[in-house]
């Protein structure tokens, strides 16, 4: 069943000409991890803010089509009940983390308090949140006290905590070491297990081809390509675009070049799909 | 000019120790990278290299500059410091206004002010936006009136603070570009980056600090390739090192070009 259901959304920030989001349709499925990928100015966070609400009711501007989530749409709802379905994680945490709460448990729990949960749950549910995210060693730091790449994590739990049926991520491991990356892609896989549906702005190519379920490529606002990690991260159709392109798959397309890698064979895209194919060249 | 570090410790007022006696030398012109997992200590050690934080113990040297003893404006003559998030530096109406703000701070005149700000915006492809509101522009384009605002200072040393967080490829090989640049102009670079592949093809120095630590310092081609040391700070070697090691490649690869030529003797 389709959760989120966008159709011929076209969006224009106020006293701009151009379109950021232009004719898009899309669905994406209950429990589906979509990525969407796209060179810088292709629309990937007006994107977030179409599915999140903030388009239009914070950044006001012109929407035309229609963002239907669970069958209700943005333009006919308000922001208050929107948040209740649909959670986004910023990509700068600096812009997301409240700056009201002097500890990062307080924070997580902030979004609880104003929806009106009861304390008992707000504390059960905030320290569930803390461990499944791995910051529970943080919980009394002050949230500005934290690197970027922890700042992140408070932000992305901050939202968790409120369980949205429908996550949506803007970045959210720019800042993080590797194991930190991992530890998010792998939370993120076992919620939508759990049914939850998460659509992810990524430039990790890699981390993409291993746990998406699906990847859509943005290029000028419109939607570029759709489809099988693998038939999108390794398409030519995304080289000299500005896309990014794991250098697994750059580096095996340049050996097709050299005569080494077999014209016919797919290219990888993950570092154990790049040794299986390396390794028959060398044997 | 000489950066010198002696056995530095810092602990933030709140308590938290982030660095526990770091010491290294980097000398004029080179081009380092500083990695290492979240909370171990990067940004605080580059803090310390324009004055922005003070020793608890040890000392900061810059050339011949005790940190401790000179003020965080007079240090902005030698080291430059684009932050990681371009919103947190840019302030004024105008870009050519915000790449002018630097030099003409420091007293130059009006002609060598232009030309220094007309040369940083070349450098950063920005030449047909002086006249644009920074805030016009994309976030991208931001990161790149940050980094002129910076090279317009022309200071000996400039730093990057995870320079292409963010960024997409395109504007990642426009900031490699930068780096380059830099370095022909014999200025130090050091870059603060999770980007690890960005540092393997730009930085021929890498220093991975651990818990407030260094725990590899040397070229980068041997740093990057202690998989099992790097992991105590959870780095992983660029995607092509890791491919090279497990294809049993005996030379650490950083590069495609690296990567390629092995893998062709292997076949040959």
């Amino acid at each position: 069943m389709n959760i989120v259901n966008l159709t011929q959304v076209t969006y224009t920030y106020p006293l701009t000409d151009k379109p950021a989001l232009s004719k898009v349709d899309l669905q994406v499925k209950e429990g589906e991890f979509l990525a969407i990928i796209g060179p810088n100015g292709s629309g990937k966070s007006t994107l977030c803010y179409a599915l999140a609400g903030f388009v239009p009711h914070f950044f006001k501007g012109e929407l035309e089509g229609t963002v239907q989530v669970a069958g209700v749409e943005t333009k006919s709802s308000t922001l208050n009940e929107w948040v209740m379905n649909v959670g986004l994680v910023f990509q700068n945490p600096f812009n997301q983390i409240s700056g009201a709460k002097y500890s990062v448990y307080e924070e997580i729990a902030f979004g609880l308090e104003n929806m009106g949960v009861p304390r008992e749950e707000i504390k059960s549910r905030v320290d569930q949140a803390l461990i499944l995210t791995g910051i529970d060693d943080l919980a009394d730091r002050s949230p500005y006290s934290l690197s970027g790449g922890q700042q992140q994590r408070v932000a992305l739990t901050s939202i968790l905590v409120m369980q949205p049926k429908v996550l949506v991520l803007d970045e959210p491991t720019s800042q993080m070491d590797p194991v930190g990356t991992r530890e998010v892609f792998g939370v993120i896989r076992s919620l939508t297990g759990r049914g939850m549906t998460v659509v992810m702005v990524e430039h990790k190519m890699e981390w993409i081809g291993q746990f998406a379920d699906r990847v859509v490529g943005l290029y000028d606002g419109k939607i570029f390509i759709n489809g099988k990690p693998r038939e999108v991260l390794t398409s030519a159709r995304l080289v000299g675009r500005g896309f990014g392109i794991s250098r697994y798959t750059s580096t095996a397309r340049e050996a097709v070049k050299e005569g080494i890698w077999p014209k016919d064979r797919e290219l990888p895209v993950t570092l154990d799909e790049a040794i299986k194919g390396f390794k028959k060249i060398s044997k | 000019m000489n950066i010198e570090v002696k056995d530095l410790y810092y602990t933030y007022p709140a308590g938290v120790k982030a660095l526990l006696g770091v010491s290294l030398t980097i000398k004029t012109g080179e081009q380092v990278a500083i990695v290492g997992q979240n909370g171990s200590g990067k940004t605080t050690l580059v803090k310390h290299l324009n004055g922005l934080l003070q020793p608890t113990s040890g000392s900061v040297l810059i050339g011949d500059w005790d940190t401790k003893k000179v003020s965080v404006a007079k240090m902005a003559r030698r080291v430059g410091y684009v932050f990681q998030n371009p919103d947190e530096q840019l302030f004024c109406r105008t870009v050519g206004e915000e790449i002018a703000f630097g030099p003409r701070n420091f007293g130059f005149d009006a002609q060598k002010t232009e030309s220094m700000v007309n040369d940083a915006l070349q450098l950063v492809e920005l030449s047909d936006k002086k006249d644009t509101n920074p805030y016009d522009l994309s976030s991208t384009w931001r990161k790149m009136v940050a980094l002129a605002s910076i090279i317009s200072m022309d200071t000996e040393c400039v730093i990057l603070d995870e320079p292409t967080t963010g960024q997409d490829a395109a504007n990642v090989a426009r900031i490699a570009h930068v780096v380059s640049e830099l370095q022909k102009r014999g200025k130090t670079v050091i870059t603060i980056t999770h980007d690890i592949d960005f540092c393997a093809e730009n930085f021929e120095r890498v220093i991975a600090l651990s818990k407030g630590q260094v725990l590899l310092d040397g070229p980068a081609g041997i740093v990057l390739g202690k998989e099992k040391i790097l992991a105590q700070t959870y780095v992983d070697p660029p995607q092509l090192t890791r491919l090279g090691k497990r294809l049993g490649l005996r030379k650490t690869v950083r590069n495609q070009e690296e990567f390629l030529t092995a893998i062709k003797k292997l076949i040959l």
